[in-house]
């Protein structure tokens, strides 16, 4: 740029793009946040893992079409610019997740319930595919080049900070509800409300100007007429898309979406730590650890973006392992013994139909408090037959709800914002990386398709794939780690190998050079 | 370094098509597991999503491992080789 632009001016359009990019986090994590309770309400009752499984499949297809988002949204971009595109990407987000508020559950409309809340996710996929890469082309456009790490790490921040609000709204909604009603129909409200976040995002996204890289290509008439072709046909962009890819943003995107999606999933579903004590674990998390995105942003403008990004990932393939054994091994109430029980309550029985049958499920509920403050409800059924001379069949005792003692509740939040604190070291400097890889007339398409592989595909796939490994025959709870450790294991090498650790600022180069 | 750039994109190229096989074995396996009763979760639906995103994917790592192998990293833009 010819001209640094005053800090004033900058940091007007880091606020402006950040809110919306924020917003379509949110919009795009309440639903990976209400996972289990959108699966009761889109599947069968009797559906089970099954239905987690298929919610966090929907959840997944919204990751899996970000990179086709990327290369429309992108496309557009680079041909009319990055203010016009990311204001269509902010309302067909709020528009679709509005709707989703919206959906009768299964027992109204049967499979038609699940299938429209996946078109309606397919719509959010796509325009989060379009937004990040806009936006993070923007501020890096209007960015100094020698603070390009400092500037775009705060709209790095607005993804964890759009997982915040969406775990602080849905904890909020639930303790105004009260927990029947949020299961039943409060579930909605963190969908309806996006509709006003995104008004006020609109609103401030009208008054902001075009790139002045973008601008100063336009006047010049040096705009891409195809920037698909420019990006994926010409050898010396393509490579360093594939490197983009396979050496940062495929690393990246596991450890994000394992230290802040999967933990809280492994907590809540595999632990079986109390709603709110799952959520409250990753919002202190979160809290303590997002100014690291800031901190390790800055820092790769000195020292360059590349180490700290794979140290991150090095880290996380070291320690995701011995973390998650120590949440399995603190919220193990199987051998507690008598003597550290303080009460128990009176148990609770309820008798429940088989479905096609005469035979009934008896559950018997108590809620066990222990001296050190930790409680749980320990629950013990069995199978009552209609048939008498059959013998009862008794199942598995179930510890759920389990809410922790103090000092295992803030080692929770320990171990979740170390996992966050990798999250920025591998995502404060990514932007900057990517913008920097790239020119200015196909930047937006081409930064926008790696970050979405990475992020969307290898990254939101997480939840996914490792609830699935763990779900094979002779799996231990701890399998599905292999997925991302694996992932972020090939970035690091391949990330130490061949990626410099600095690039040219093709700001001041473009014309040079492209 | 750049020998080693160009034996590991060797492995790369290897590494395609056998996570493709790794990925068919995998989804015949489960699904198979899951019409016998066992692993229900593990439903053609599912196996057919990873096989879709990945395909293309493996296809990618294959395209880098050759352009490793050619030298096209060799030489980047500012390499502080650190």
């Amino acid at each position: 740029m010819s001209q640094e632009p005053q800090q004033s001016s900058i940091f007007k359009v880091i606020g402006a793009s950040s809110l919306g990019t924020l917003i379509e986090w949110y919009d795009f994590y309440i639903f990976g946040s209400l996972a289990l309770i959108i699966g009761s309400q889109l599947f069968p009752a009797d559906a089970g893992a099954s239905a987690l499984i298929n919610t966090l499949a929907i959840f997944a297809a919204g990751f899996i079409v970000r990179p086709f988002g990327a290369l429309f949204f992108g496309r557009l971009g680079d041909l009319i610019g990055r203010k016009y595109t990311f204001l269509l990407t902010l309302v067909l987000m709020g528009g679709s997740t509005f709707l989703i508020g919206l959906i009768p559950s299964y027992s109204s409309i049967g499979y038609a319930a699940p299938i429209l809340v996946l078109i309606l996710r397919l719509v959010q996929g796509l325009a989060l595919g379009g937004e990040y890469g806009g936006a993070a082309t923007y501020v890096a456009e209007h960015a100094p080049a020698n603070k390009r790490g400092f500037f775009t790490s705060w709209i790095q921040t607005t993804a964890t900070g759009g997982l915040f609000l969406s775990l602080g709204v849905i904890v909020l909604t639930k303790n105004i509800v009260g927990a029947e009603n949020f299961a039943d129909w409060g579930w909605r409200i963190p969908f309806l409300l996006s509709i006003a976040l995104v008004g006020v995002s609109i609103y401030i996204r009208m008054k902001m100007h075009e790139s002045p890289a973008f601008s100063k290509l336009k006047s010049e008439g040096k705009v891409s007429k195809n920037p698909l072709k420019e990006s994926f046909n010409n050898k010396a962009n393509f490579k360093m898309v594939l490197l983009a890819l396979f050496g940062a943003t495929m690393g990246q995107g596991v450890i994000w979406y394992t230290g802040q999606f999967y933990a809280q999933s492994f907590i809540e579903n595999t632990c079986h730590v109390d709603f709110n004590d799952s959520r409250y674990i990753l919002l202190w998390g979160i809290a303590f650890a997002t100014p690291f995105f800031v901190i390790f942003g800055s820092w790769s403008d000195k020292v360059g973006r590349k180490w700290i990004m794979l140290t991150g990932m090095l880290l996380g393939v070291i320690f995701y392992r011995p973390i998650y054994q120590m949440f399995l091994d603190d919220t193990d109430f199987t051998k507690i013994e008598q003597r550290d029980i303080a009460e128990v309550t009176n148990p609770v029985v309820t008798r429940t139909a088989v479905a096609g049958t005469a035979d009934s499920l008896i559950t018997t509920t108590s809620t066990v408090t222990l001296l050190n403050g930790a409680s749980f409800q320990k629950v013990q059924s069995h199978t009552k037959f209609a048939d008498a001379t059959k013998t009862a069949v008794e199942l598995p005792e179930v510890h759920k709800d389990k809410k922790l003692s103090s000092p295992v509740f803030w080692k929770f939040v320990f171990l979740i914002f170390f996992q966050i604190l990798l999250v920025t070291m591998v995502y404060g400097p990514i932007a900057a990386f990517l913008v920097e890889l790239f020119p200015t007339k196909i930047r937006y398409t081409s930064m926008s398709l790696p970050y979405h592989i990475g992020n969307g595909v290898f990254g939101g796939l997480v939840p996914f794939i490792a609830t699935l490994i763990a779900s094979f025959s002779g799996s231990t709870p701890l399998s599905g780690l292999w997925y991302p450790i694996g992932i972020a294991a090939l970035s690091l090498v391949i990330g130490a190998v061949y990626l410099s650790n600095k690039r040219p600022d093709h700001n001041e180069a473009d014309s040079e050079n492209h | 370094m750049n020998a080693l750039k160009k034996a590991l994109g060797l492995v790369w190229i290897i590494l395609g098509p056998a996570s493709i096989i790794f990925l068919f074995l995998q989804a015949f396996e489960k699904i198979g597991l899951a019409e016998e009763g066992v692993n229900k979760t593990n439903t053609a639906l599912q196996w057919g999503i990873i096989l879709f995103i990945f395909i293309p994917i493996c296809a990618g790592v294959v395209i880098f491992g050759y352009y490793a192998l050619k030298g096209e990293y060799d030489k980047l833009p500012d390499d502080e080789s650190l």
